[in-house]
């Protein structure tokens, strides 16, 4: 550097004549680095020493508990019998095998841990009996799908095959290699009906692992229990399998159906065992001496995907000025209390700096610029109800982001559009579909979080389910629904029909967030202060690399 | 060739013996360059004395050797080329010669003895810092050396050696030479032919015994009758003379502790000598150095016997002694720098009276080696991974021939360091060296530290009950404690900590311990360990982390709840349990773990899990013998086709001057002999190839 300041080109000067003295106002043209970033952060106004405070801070606090105790005895999965009986065949409990696939120190997105939560009456399908979620393997962020067979033999519920599904979509999106552990009983008979025919049932489960297949997202599965019927189509459609001798079988039909069918007398092992399936059939093709083996051969298939690393942010981003353990003493549990979302952003953003674009135009919609751990997210915020100038302000916010390429974060908190002449003369109808227009085009990787009401078209406005976010998470306290149990009493009041209090509790009770995730209709309930940690993961998660695939055409093979 | 001076000075008065220096008259020359014909600590210590001096010192080097500390400590080095060079006089005396030094220091050991070594260099114009040949020659014979002592009035062990076998004769002797007395077959070997009787009445009939047992075992009845020493010791004295005819006594040293007849642990002075005793140990020292006209430094050993207080000349070595520094403490006198004057010309630096007046406190060496106390203590190697030496001072000094990093051969003595301690008294020396050695950190090949700080912590040590026996004596030296449970947990978290993506705020998935999710979202992980002191013992380590840096433990059937880490470097880890704070270095190469922690060193270890076997095929290692340790192939005592037995010797190797015998493990026939005799291997190499036996065990 300093050599060629020297050098007799740079050292040259202007003539004298372009020197002549010029005129400048009082304002200096220099801004201070520090000042660029500083003057984007929020400030606070809340009071954590107020009653309000402390008030919300002791009811999210109660409900969190809840929550905490209820994911808890999820964790442990079936009875205790079934996990006894697990362990007594020296099979390593679900969780314990995705932690042996992780890399130590690192994170478990899960998604809907309540999955199947209160669900089928009697039954208690913990974590609806599969567990699925992004976690870190051999360097690789991968979906990860676990049978859980403590639960009800890992049978297939509706919610199963649902989550299942979800697990899939997410990773079909997100470019995700899959890990199937696989150790189910196969469909569970009894919901034989909601579980089979229909386009979202476990036949799609072998169509998205073909899809995913064909578009270069790996699919690896570990027999590690038995796959039965379609259930053997798991390993079998997989890219690579393994399969743990003496423990895994592959069959379509198990030697009770075989008997039945055609008098045949075979074991289980014989039939479909790891053995037969690694030297014989071909079906597999690792062949693991236990759990622990099986997972490190996993983690091997991994380590060999030639995966791109997915490129991390500068590092060292800030963090929030402010700490995100106030958002539960700022939001608290009473829908009705507003609030100013710019303090939930302070709590979630980098720095808690937030460029804010149209801060005086639409004021019930705050949009703008910021950072979550490193990552650019452009952000759309309710602050009351959606407007035409708000819903406009969100449509061309909107389309900034998709020509910037960079991801959106939706935060929620919307009882609807404004209704009313006054709403609809401006053309509410009108502005509020360019917002859904625009969510519904946008090609960047969106994020929901609900954090607090999500009633009628503001769901649609905010990117709700149906709007595919990558990812959609509920604060403890968010409701959703086409509209608050109260509204939709004096609703039908007015229009001359009586509510029974029965109608009124269950629409409540069915607009709660457990009741929501229970039936994954979004994925997972989480703590507010996590808020900026689940965003974090998700981003990383949908940005990660893929195999730039070359296209090899092959002639035809006869197999 | 050499004249026998050592005879004639016997002769001599006292007054004349300057008379028979080697070069009279004396002039003073003084060193200017000194060749350090040695390797390890010694040639560290010599170059540490010459630089205080002013004396160039140029370093030889082997090709095992040549990144060693004794190398790099100096600019000026030769390369002498093969491992076993340090022993080619010839190539040392042109590495002297070529590198312009006028005189050659031999340490200890290697040539340090070799008259002809020391002729050479008088005949090439070096001095050779060490006694004349003569002198080396005279004590290097053993019958002649007894003669010279007997005649100068030092004790020898009392003993019959003749060809008279007529049983009363022999009783006659074994009267004169007093019982209990020792009755040795001439050609025995291995305790055949042996009997030690204690009275007159059980002699003949022992000696009847020992005779026919000698007779049909060698071929030959003719015993010897010597004095049993039953609690004999090993005390020596340091002696200094010079050209001028002087010799002091620089105290005396006991080295009574030893495994496989080398020394462990020395100290000065000698714990419960009187002071009669003392000073004429000390006087039949000098008069045995005197008697063959000896200068320099030179030790002469004798027997103690505990018993009756008698003491017996054994032999005398004509070096420096690697336990020189335990005198060092005691006198104050750096030997090194005295071994320069002598050899430059100088007189004495102090009369015996002077040296007298100076000896003060007392001082302990501790040999930290790399071997095994428990398997025998057979020689270790290997690269030391990580190595911490006890913080020194006046009274703790460690010298030192390898650093972290260097790998310790098996081309050389394993002695990794010297550990000298000094006290008021033994007391107080003694407790400090249980300190120091408690912070002695080694990882790498196994050491005897553990040994030494339960042999420094026995009561019949602490008494000064010494003896050659002791180790022998004491079994329970052997007894090693329980590895605490803490120690498994720190070696737990160190490595899932070690192996865990370090939290970086621009990766959310590598925010360690942040854990995610209303449950925590915290991972348990299970990590099963076993302790080398007990490795079929498989102890499993539950780790479920409850928050940032937080653990709930259990090690076994014991639970250790919430235990904070922090971590200040890569090796250093300290953990806040329910009943201490746990500060641990944690030093891992591989499956290997080695746990500092507490003053103690724990080697725990990764087992393979039960898959990995099955996998590798650890059945095909029924198959093959391999070899236990870094070594060089012998003898091969097998060929291929050959059926052998189990036990049977299958091949002869050597390890650091240890020859080890490995037997076939079971019958078999022998399918490959992978190496050949001369071959150097390293360990767990495959030495012989047994044929597949199918499934047969």
């Amino acid at each position: 550097m300093l050599p060629s300041l020297r050098s007799a080109a740079l050292r040259r000067v202007l003539p004298r004549a372009a020197r002549a003295p010029r005129l400048t106002a009082a304002i200096s043209s220099y801004t201070p680095r520090t000042l660029e970033s500083a003057f984007s952060q929020i400030k606070t106004k809340v009071d954590t020493a107020s009653p309000e405070f402390k008030e919300n801070a002791t009811s999210m606090g109660e409900l969190s508990e809840q929550l905490r105790a209820l994911h808890q005895k999820i964790e442990l999965g079936g009875p205790e019998k079934a996990r006894q009986k697990h362990i007594a065949r020296n099979k390593m409990l679900p969780r314990d095998r995705v932690t042996a696939l992780l890399d130590p120190g690192t994170a478990f997105l899960e998604l809907s841990p309540l999955a199947g939560h209160e669900m089928y009456p009697g039954e208690d399908i913990s974590a609806g009996g599969i567990i699925t979620g992004v976690g870190r393997v051999s360097g690789v962020e991968c979906m990860i799908v676990a049978n859980d067979s403590t639960v009800k033999g890992g049978t297939y519920y509706p919610i199963t095959v649902k989550k299942h599904l979800r697990a899939q979509e997410i990773a079909q999106e997100n470019n995700l290699p899959c890990i199937y552990l696989v150790d189910s009983g196969g469909a569970n008979l009894p919901h034989q009906s909601e579980v089979f025919p229909d386009r979202e049932n476990f036949g799609r489960i072998f169509y998205n692992q073909a899809r995913m297949s064909s578009q270069g997202i790996p699919q690896i599965s570990v027999v590690m229990g038995p796959c039965t019927a379609g259930g053997a189509y798991v390993p079998a459609m997989s890219d690579e399998t393994i399969i743990v001798e003496n423990i895994g079988t592959i069959y379509l039909a198990g030697p009770p159906l075989v008997k039945a069918a055609t008098g045949e007398v075979v074991t289980a092992e014989e039939l479909g065992g790891g053995k037969m399936h690694s030297t014989v059939s071909g079906v597999t093709d690792y062949l693991a001496v236990d759990d622990a083996h099986a997972l490190a051969l996993a983690r091997r298939s991994i380590a060999n995907l030639n995966w791109p690393s997915t490129p991390s942010p500068p590092s060292d981003p800030k963090p929030p000025l402010y700490d995100p353990a106030e958002l539960s003493g700022i939001i608290g549990t009473n829908l009705k209390k507003s609030i100013d979302i710019r303090e939930i952003i302070a709590r979630i953003v980098d720095g808690s700096e937030f460029a804010e674009f149209k801060e005086s135009y639409g004021t019930t919609l705050v949009t703008g610029f910021s950072h979550i751990h490193g990552y650019p997210v452009g952000i759309l915020a309710n602050n009351g109800i959606l407007f035409s100038e708000a819903a406009l302000k969100g449509a061309h916010f909107l389309q900034l982001c998709a020509k910037r390429n960079i991801p959106v974060v939706f935060l929620q908190n919307i009882s609807g559009f404004m209704v009313g002449r006054d709403a609809e003369s401006t053309g509410i109808a009108k502005n509020g579909a360019k917002l859904v227009n625009a969510v519904s085009a946008l090609n960047v990787p969106k994020f929901t979080v609900v954090v607090g009401a999500s009633y009628g078209a503001g769901n649609y406005g905010m990117c709700g389910r149906a709007y595919s976010p990558r990812f959609l998470w509920m604060w403890p306290n968010a409701k959703i629904g086409v509209m608050g149990s109260e509204q939709l009493k004096s609703v039908m009041e007015t229009v001359g029909k009586k509510v029974d209090p029965e109608l009124q509790d269950r629409i409540e009770r069915e607009s709660h967030a457990t009741y929501s995730s229970a039936r994954v209709w979004d994925d997972g309930v989480i703590r507010p202060e996590e808020t900026r940690t689940y965003l974090g993961l998700g981003l990383r998660a949908a940005l990660g690399g893929r195999n730039g695939e070359r296209e090899t055409r092959f002639g035809v093979f006869r197999m | 060739m050499f004249v026998r001076r050592p005879l004639r000075s016997q002769l001599l008065r006292p007054s004349q013996r300057l008379l028979y220096s080697t070069s009279a008259p004396q002039t003073i020359r003084p060193l200017k360059s000194i060749l350090i014909a040695n390797r390890g600590e010694i040639a560290l210590r010599v170059s540490r004395t010459a630089a205080a001096h002013g004396i160039r010192t140029t370093s030889v080097f082997t090709a095992p050797d040549a990144g060693a500390a004794h190398v790099t400590a100096s600019a000026f080095n030769y390369n002498l080329g093969p491992s076993n060079a340090y022993l080619d006089v010839e190539k040392v005396i042109k590495a002297a010669k070529e590198s312009g030094c006028d005189s050659v220091h031999p340490g200890y050991g290697f040539l340090s003895e070799n008259s002809h070594f020391a002729q050479r260099c008088k005949e090439e114009g070096l001095v050779f810092i060490g006694p004349p040949s003569f002198a080396m020659e005279a004590m290097g014979n053993k019958s002649e050396s007894k003669t010279i002592m007997n005649n100068a009035g030092v004790p020898c062990v009392p003993g019959y050696h003749g060809s008279n076998q007529d049983p009363a004769f022999l009783l006659e002797q074994a009267r004169k030479i007093k019982f209990p007395v020792l009755i040795k077959a001439v050609k025995g070997g291995g305790g055949k032919g042996m009997r030690i009787a204690r009275t007159e009445q059980e002699f003949p009939e022992l000696l009847e015994s020992a005779k026919s047992e000698a007779l049909s075992s060698f071929g030959d009845p003719t015993v010897l009758v010597e004095r049993y020493i039953t609690t004999p010791r090993h005390i020596e004295v340091q002696v200094f003379a010079d050209n001028y005819g002087d010799c002091v006594a620089l105290g005396e040293r006991d080295c009574s502790v030893q495994r496989r007849h080398q020394k462990i642990i020395e100290e000065s002075p000698a714990p419960h000598l009187d002071d009669a005793t003392r000073k004429d140990i000390w006087k039949k020292a000098r008069d045995a150095a005197l008697a063959v006209g000896y200068q320099g430094a030179g030790t002469v050993e004798f027997i103690f016997d505990n018993d009756t207080g008698e003491f017996f000349f054994m032999e005398m070595n004509t070096r420096l002694q690697v336990e020189h520094p335990v005198t060092e403490m005691v006198t104050d006198v750096d030997l090194v720098h005295w071994q320069i004057l002598i050899a430059s010309g100088h007189p004495l630096p102090l009369t015996q009276d002077q040296v007298e007046a100076r000896l003060h406190g007392h001082a302990f060496e501790a040999r930290i080696y790399a071997e095994n106390p428990e398997k025998g203590f057979i020689p270790d190697s290997g690269l030391l991974l990580h190595m911490k030496s006890p913080k020194l001072s006046e009274d703790v000094r460690v010298d030192y021939g390898f650093r972290a990093g260097d790998e310790i051969t098996t081309f050389y003595d394993p002695m990794i360091s010297k550990l000298i301690v000094r006290g008021t008294n033994r007391e107080e020396a003694l407790a400090k060296l249980r300190v120091a050695l408690e912070e002695y950190e080694i990882a790498g090949p196994s050491t005897n530290i553990e040994f030494i700080k339960r042999l420094a912590d026995h009561p019949s040590f602490i008494n000064g009950d010494v003896e050659t026996g002791f180790i022998e004596k004491h079994p329970e030296l052997f007894d090693i404690a329980s590895t605490p449970t803490d120690a498994y947990a720190q070696a737990a978290l160190s490595i899932l900590l070690s192996e865990s993506e370090a939290p970086k705020s621009n990766d959310p998935f590598a925010m360690t311990g942040q854990g995610v999710g209303f449950a925590g979202g915290f991972s348990s992980r299970q990590i099963i360990l076993s302790d080398i002191t007990n490795p079929d013992k498989r102890v499993p380590v539950s780790i479920q982390q409850i928050g940032l840096k937080t653990y709930d433990i259990r090690v076994g059937e014991t639970v250790l709840p919430n235990v904070s880490v922090t971590e200040s470097s890569a090796d250093k880890i300290t953990g806040f349990y329910p009943h201490a704070r746990v500060e641990s270095t944690i030093v891992k190469e591989g499956q290997n773990i080695f746990v500092f922690q507490r003053g103690r060193k724990f080697q725990l270890h990764v087992p393979q899990p039960a898959w990995f076997d099955k996998v590798k095929g650890a059945e095909a290692d029924v198959n093959t013998v391999i070899a236990p340790m870094p070594c060089k192939v012998l003898r091969v005592m097998v060929k291929e086709g050959q059926e052998v037995k189990k036990d049977e010797p299958l091949c002869v190797i050597e390890s650091m001057k240890m020859e080890t015998v490995i037997r076939s493990p079971h019958d078999g026939k022998v399918a490959k002999v992978v190496h050949a005799e001369g071959d150097v291997v390293k360990a767990g190499v495959s030495l012989v190839l047994f044929e597949d036996q199918g499934e047969q065990n």
